[in-house]
């Protein structure tokens, strides 16, 4: 199993003091190599799931294994070591930084797992196409390379599972589609499991395995 | 990619604030090695110039730091003069190697730079100046061979452009209308020693007695001994019968008595006399003599200037280290303030990274690293500067002070500044670093 949630509950403080359950989930799995869309409402705890997925965010309780490691029975140190290991991620904001190229955005991503490949930073970004844009910062590129140079960060460290938060969502339709591509090409050439997030029901049509959040994640039922 | 290269990228990021704080770093530390090189030779040539020597000798009444400024540094007159006869009896006191007699007042002309000129002997060349550094002349020079022979300093011949046989006249006093007619010819020229002797002028004694009110009058002189050595005024009036004429007769006819055959030695007064002692013991003997006695007082030149350094010289440094100090830290609350205020700007790139797996201690680490950056790197660049100004200001320091400074000499304190440098980095970004390390991953990312 690439990734397997069980009993997993979160819950935030509200102002007042009292909580506000995000996740409750019971079961929820991606098999190897499987490429899952989410869907769901804004607020409805996606992005803090992806969160609680990639170790960033702490769970109240229950099992959260990734690669058959347990992330939540990690110490923050391990889990920040096996996010940079075993985890890739793809923002809706690119998050690239603009201090560095293309090329050091890939390595910074190596750097963190102590395995900088620079060889393999330059064959990834050539597979996303950009191989000629390797020394360009992110204000020298456009939206759609950059958002392919996140992905070849997000891929820099041979990850077991991809995070994808609303990946499409900031670039035009005719990059969508590229981009997408892409990103599940990627991921299958790679052996990568892929959790991709979207309000879009263009790109969630592409998925064979399409879930509700809400189908899983039953928050209220926490309160 | 590693920590380091992640934070030059930072540091490049905002070079315009971040070369700025650096450079403040820099200023600062560039002026503390300024001080401090410039402290270190003031201090070196306060401590070493006159310990070549055990004693300095000079009539009572003045204090002992006026009688070694004035007799070693050439810095003001002493008190009095002592007479001939005491410097004679002095050579054949117990423990006492060498008596070196030195006379001074007089000066070169203002054009030609109003150095110190002193009559002395030969041997004062043969002994040394600071410990185990003697005197070195200019190939082809002679050590005041004959009465009218001089031997100059280094910055002496630099400023008039002397060589040998170039000649000058004295003016007595420093008064500039009362110009000795007799005229010196260089036969020496020193090499350079870094001390008040690069700036004087030295004469032969016997050329210096030959020159008109070089002589204390016979009256004055005769009674003057009577009072110091104890001896019948009346017998010594008749003993200098011949002298007390001659002056008589100059007074009636407005002129100075010549003395053709050199001062008679009861009318010679040397100004102080530099004395080698056989051993320490011999100093301090002597000097506990000297003042049982009421004619003269010797001390120990080093220990007056050791004294000075302390009380005086020695605050003035520390007064100044403590403000280039100040500007330092100022300069490092400088960098705080400037990667302080940064930091909301950099919240998301620290996220960024914590969310492509670096940990807290990581993302702390990378601030403390670029506080440490510009800190040590500023201080280097600092030390750079400092070197490189004392370069530029060794030869204009030289020219005006005589003094000579090597702008490659480091100051074994000089060896704190980077770990100072180091400890004032880490604690700059602590506070920072601290931000780093709390910062709010999933907030920061999504906000």
């Amino acid at each position: 199993m690439s990734l397997l949630l069980q009993y997993v509950r979160k819950s935030y403080r509200e102002p007042d003091g009292s909580p506000l359950p995000v996740l409750n989930i019971q079961r929820f799995e991606i098999k190897p190599a499987e490429q899952v869309a989410l869907i769901g409402q804004s607020g409805g705890g996606k992005t803090t799931l992806l969160n609680v997925v990639s170790g960033i965010t702490a769970v109240d309780s229950g099992l959260v294994q990734v690669d058959g490691v347990d992330v939540s029975k990690l110490p923050e140190v391990s889990r920040d070591r096996f996010r940079a290991e075993r985890i890739g991620i793809v923002f809706q904001t690119f998050n690239l930084l603009p201090a560095f190229s293309a090329l050091e955005n890939v390595l910074l991503g190596m750097t963190f797992s102590g395995k900088v490949d620079r060889p393999y930073a330059r064959s990834l970004l050539e597979q996303v196409g950009l191989s000629h844009r390797l020394n360009h910062r992110p204000g020298q590129l456009s939206v759609g390379e950059q958002q392919r140079v996140s992905v070849a960060r997000a891929l820099a460290n041979r990850p077991k599972l991809m995070l994808a938060d609303e990946p499409t969502a900031s670039v035009d339709m005719a990059h969508q589609e590229t981009i997408l591509t892409l990103l599940r090409t990627a991921c299958s050439e790679n052996n990568v499991s892929l959790l991709l997030v979207t309000h879009s029901p263009e790109v969630s049509a592409q998925f064979e395995r399409v879930e509700e959040l809400t189908a899983f994640n039953k928050p209220e039922a926490a309160a | 990619m590693n920590l380091l290269s992640i934070v030059w990228k930072s540091i490049r990021q905002r070079s315009l604030a971040s070369s700025l704080t650096a450079l403040s770093v820099a200023l600062g530390v560039a002026l503390m090695i300024a001080v401090l090189v410039i402290n270190g030779v003031v201090g070196r040539i306060f401590s070493q110039s006159g310990s070549g020597y055990d004693l300095v000798v000079g009539a009572q009444g003045g204090s002992e730091l006026q009688l070694v400024l004035s007799s070693i540094y050439r810095i003001g007159k002493p008190y009095d003069n002592l007479p001939w006869r005491f410097y004679e009896e002095l050579q054949d006191y117990a423990g006492v190697d060498q008596v070196i007699p030195l006379c001074f007042g007089d000066t070169t002309s203002e054009e030609e730079g109003s150095f110190p000129i002193i009559g002395t002997l030969p041997r004062f060349f043969g002994t040394n100046y600071a410990p185990g550094r003697s005197f070195g002349i200019k190939k082809g020079g002679e050590i005041l061979k004959g009465t009218w022979d001089a031997v100059i300093g280094s910055e002496v011949a630099r400023v008039n452009g002397w060589d040998m046989g170039s000649t000058f006249k004295m003016v007595h006093g420093g008064v500039q209308d009362h110009v000795h007619d007799e005229e010196f010819t260089v036969t020496g020229v020193l090499a350079p020693t870094g001390t008040p002797n690069d700036r004087t002028v030295y004469i032969h004694l016997r050329g210096f007695f030959m020159l008109d009110d070089h002589a204390k009058p016979a009256s004055e002189a005769i009674e003057r001994n009577a009072a110091l050595f104890g001896e019948n005024i009346e017998e010594l009036r008749i003993q200098y019968a011949d002298l007390l004429k001659k002056e008589e007769a100059a007074k009636k006819s407005g002129q100075h008595v010549h003395h053709h055959d050199g001062i008679p030695d009861i009318q010679k007064e040397v100004t102080a006399l530099l004395v080698l002692t056989k051993a320490p013991t011999a100093s301090i003997f002597l000097t506990s003599k000297l003042k049982e006695g009421v004619i003269a007082q010797a001390v120990n030149p080093v220990f007056v200037m050791q004294q000075l350094m302390q009380n005086l010289v020695g605050n003035v440094r520390y007064a100044l280290m403590v403000l280039t100090g100040l500007i330092i830290v100022v300069s490092g609350i400088g960098i705080f303030v400037s990667i302080y205020n940064s930091m909301s700007d950099r919240k998301r790139e620290i996220a960024i990274m914590r969310a492509l797996g670096a940990s807290r201690q990581q993302v702390f680490s990378i601030i403390l690293l670029e506080s440490v950056v510009l800190t040590v790197g500023g201080g280097l660049l600092g030390l750079l500067l400092g070197h490189g100004l004392v370069f530029a200001a060794a030869p204009i320091v030289t020219a005006r002070s005589g003094l000579l400074i090597n702008p490659m000499h480091f100051e074994t304190i000089e060896l704190w500044i980077l770990p100072a440098l180091l400890a004032m980095a880490i604690v700059i970004g602590i506070l920072p670093g601290q931000t780093a390390y709390r910062t709010d991953v999933a907030k920061a990312l999504y906000d």
